[in-house]
């Protein structure tokens, strides 16, 4: 079905990591793509995404990190954003994430786990699948 | 038979094209300039050997900086190593020792990097992720324990802590008896690049420059053999720019410290011998071996013509290489090995001074000890192996190779002079020019790569569907509760008022302009920590904030 407003994502950067190529590559991407991004920036605490995500009233939060901490503080944004009620958003992961983890990732509510040499069309598409449509 | 390039292209060439179409319309460097078919002698038709090449250890030092390149000594092989905490590490560089590594590479993690300590609320989830985690001149001690500190040089990956990680190795070589003016290494140091790329920023730049040119002054009276500054193009790359931006946004930066240190009384040749360069090394293989001759040319150039250098060793482009971090693949990780022997083989071809070779598992996690040893038995099999370090820059004089280094040379200082336009690296910051040409690059590749107009072996080519992860490199996970407990018992033991009285005066000296260094130095042998002076330099000076560009 056709969403009558464009989606709404919020692409952030968790921990203390820098390397922020492919979180911009992948806004940039769904911005072409004809959906509204907000990028947070680098060193976004839990606290700050959970309330980026709640003020920018996005249907989507993708979360990028490539520094090993993502089972210390993806569980983190999860519990942030229940707190502040945001539990209806399509939540995806990018970065250096080993496939031993990736079932813990997605038990916490992350649907898309997307790493290195993702074509950006796949997160496209996911996206589009999976957001979840808002009035 | 004076047949021209152009002639043969009209003639032979263009009927075998008619015949057999070429594999691709178009063939193109990293910055999209076009690559001939062939290059012959008209590419060198203005060309001046002894101007745009010389020798060896002679200006312009397009051949290398050295008189004998690798027939008097190899490149120092230099694996970046560092995880978990200092025992762990320590025991991970005497191991790379013992498999004949020649010299240390620190890389720390993100709170040491950023200036929090394993125990603050920052640091959590991070401690030892991606390097080793050093709070206090105990943690060095311990890193540096057993490892002879007057023969062995050390290069850290530390920026906007670089001088307190400077002032704890001085201490710890002190502890050691160690003569300082025999201490050799590098700090990184290079803070701009932080703000473009690589993200472990902390103050505002103007406070964060006054520690740089601290550190310039410092060194020159107490620490001659270390290199003060690394300046980096190595980040920016692996953030998507190209061979010449990589060049030309160092250079720019480079010339924002020099500046900086004239302005504080400082002449160039006092410390231009002791600015370093880093470089990546991506897959184009001709293209990177242009562009490490091209480096040395350009920074030649600019430090005798802009600055009036009178000193060789000031005019020089020494530099340390590592292979690409951005080109290695999750997808049939082996293939990471051919990819880093390759960029490993054009760097030593382009005369890298060290070389830091990427393990096949890194696109993945941390790399394991089995990863590094093949890592750098691949540097060593170059080496003794491949004949390429037996005579001097032995590309030279190749047409595409001139034609090439002239190229990128040309390229790098169009930008070079598009940053000057703008007022210099720093402005260009503030700005965010350099952050959105580099986002710009990156962009393009990631969607050639999705065209398949670049082909990445294994990611969108030659795809298998079996995914196998290699075993990877874990860091235990109640580190941090166990760094937080050493912290605690360190405070307890150590003399508090001594601590609080020094931080006092490095408080003093961050609102004046009295030299940090020494008053680190004092702070750290008092076992004062990282996270504790940063806490005060934060107070004082405040953080940077991001330049938004997306």
């Amino acid at each position: 079905m056709t969403q009558e407003r464009p989606i709404r994502v919020l692409i952030a950067k968790p921990g203390l990591d820098g390397h922020d190529r492919g979180a911009k590559v992948v806004a940039r991407a769904l911005r072409d793509a004809g959906m509204e991004v907000i990028y947070t920036g680098i060193r976004q605490t839990p606290q700050m995404i959970a309330e980026a995500a709640l003020q920018e009233d996005v249907q989507v939060v993708g979360l990028s990190i490539l520094s090993g901490a993502h089972l210390e503080l993806f569980p983190r944004v999860v519990e942030e954003l229940r707190s502040r009620g945001v539990d209806d958003v399509l939540l995806f992961a990018g970065g250096i994430i080993p496939q031993d983890d990736i079932p813990a990732v997605n038990k916490i509510g992350f649907k898309g786990v997307f790493g290195p040499g993702t074509d950006t069309n796949d997160i496209i598409a996911f996206v589009r699948e999976h957001a979840p449509v808002r009035a | 038979m004076s047949k021209s390039t152009q002639e043969w292209l009209e003639t032979t060439w263009g009927k075998a094209t008619a015949r057999f179409p070429q594999r691709r319309p178009k063939f193109e460097s990293s910055s999209g300039a076009d690559v001939d078919p062939l290059y012959g002698p008209e590419a060198l038709a203005e060309w001046n050997y002894h101007e745009k090449l010389g020798f060896p250890g002679e200006f312009p030092f397009t051949r290398g900086v050295q008189p004998t390149m690798y027939r008097g000594r190899l490149w120092t092989m230099r694996q970046y190593a560092g995880f978990a905490d200092a025992e762990e590490s320590n025991r991970r560089y005497k191991f790379l020792l013992e498999q004949g590594q020649t010299g240390l590479s620190v890389a720390f993690d993100l709170p040491t990097q950023i200036g929090y300590d394993s125990d603050s609320p920052e640091a959590e989830g991070e401690v030892g992720k991606v390097g080793v985690a050093i709070s206090s001149l105990e943690d060095m001690e311990t890193l540096t324990n057993g490892i002879p500190m007057e023969k062995i040089t050390t290069s850290m990956t530390i920026n906007a802590t670089g001088p307190i990680l400077l002032a704890l190795y001085v201490a710890a070589a002190k502890k050691q008896g160690a003569d300082l003016s025999k201490i050799g290494g590098t700090i990184q140091n290079d803070i701009l690049k932080e703000y473009i790329a690589r993200g472990t920023y902390i103050y505002p730049p103007r406070p964060s420059l006054r520690l740089i040119t601290d550190t310039f002054a410092w060194c020159k009276d107490n620490l001659p053999e270390w290199n003060t500054i690394s300046i980096s193009g190595y980040h920016m790359r692996e953030a998507g720019c190209t061979a010449a931006q990589e060049l030309a946004f160092t250079f720019a930066d480079a010339i924002e410290y020099v500046d900086a240190a004239l302005k504080v009384g400082m002449q160039f040749d006092e410390f231009g011998g002791r600015l370093a360069f880093f470089w990546a090394c991506h897959s184009n293989f001709l293209e990177e071996v242009a562009k490490f001759r091209a480096s040395r040319r350009i920074w030649a150039k600019i430090a005798k013509e802009r600055y009036q250098s009178k000193d060789p060793r000031a005019q020089m482009v020494r530099f340390h290489t590592q292979t690409g971090g951005a080109t290695l693949t999750a997808q049939q990780p082996l293939n990471n090995l051919v990819r880093t022997t390759l960029q490993a083989m054009s760097a030593v071809l382009g005369g890298t001074q060290s070389l830091h070779t990427n393990s096949y598992d890194e696109a993945l996690a941390l790399p394991t000890e089995e990863s590094v040893e093949l890592a750098l038995r691949t540097q060593q099999i170059i080496a003794f192996e491949s004949g390429v370090a037996d005579t001097i820059d032995p590309l030279a004089g190749s047409y595409y190779i001139e034609a090439l280094t002239d190229r990128v040379e040309a390229e790098a200082w169009a930008y070079l002079s598009r940053i000057e336009d703008i007022g210099g690296a720093l402005i260009g910051i503030e700005q965010g020019f350099q952050q959105r040409e580099i986002q710009e690059s990156a962009y393009r590749l990631q969607k050639m790569t999705e065209t398949k107009d670049r082909i990445v072996v294994g990611v969108n080519d030659f795809v298998t569907d079996s995914m196998v992860e290699p075993d990877l490199m874990r860091v235990d996970p109640t580190l941090g509760k166990r760094r937080a407990q050493q912290l605690a018992a360190l405070r307890k033991r150590r003399d508090n008022a001594n601590v609080e009285r020094i931080l006092g005066r490095i408080r003093e000296a961050a609102r004046g302009d009295e030299n940090t260094m020494p008053l680190f130095i004092e702070a750290v042998e008092a076992y004062t920590t990282v996270g504790e002076i940063c806490t005060v330099l934060r107070e004082e000076w405040g953080e940077y904030q991001e330049v938004m560009t997306i």
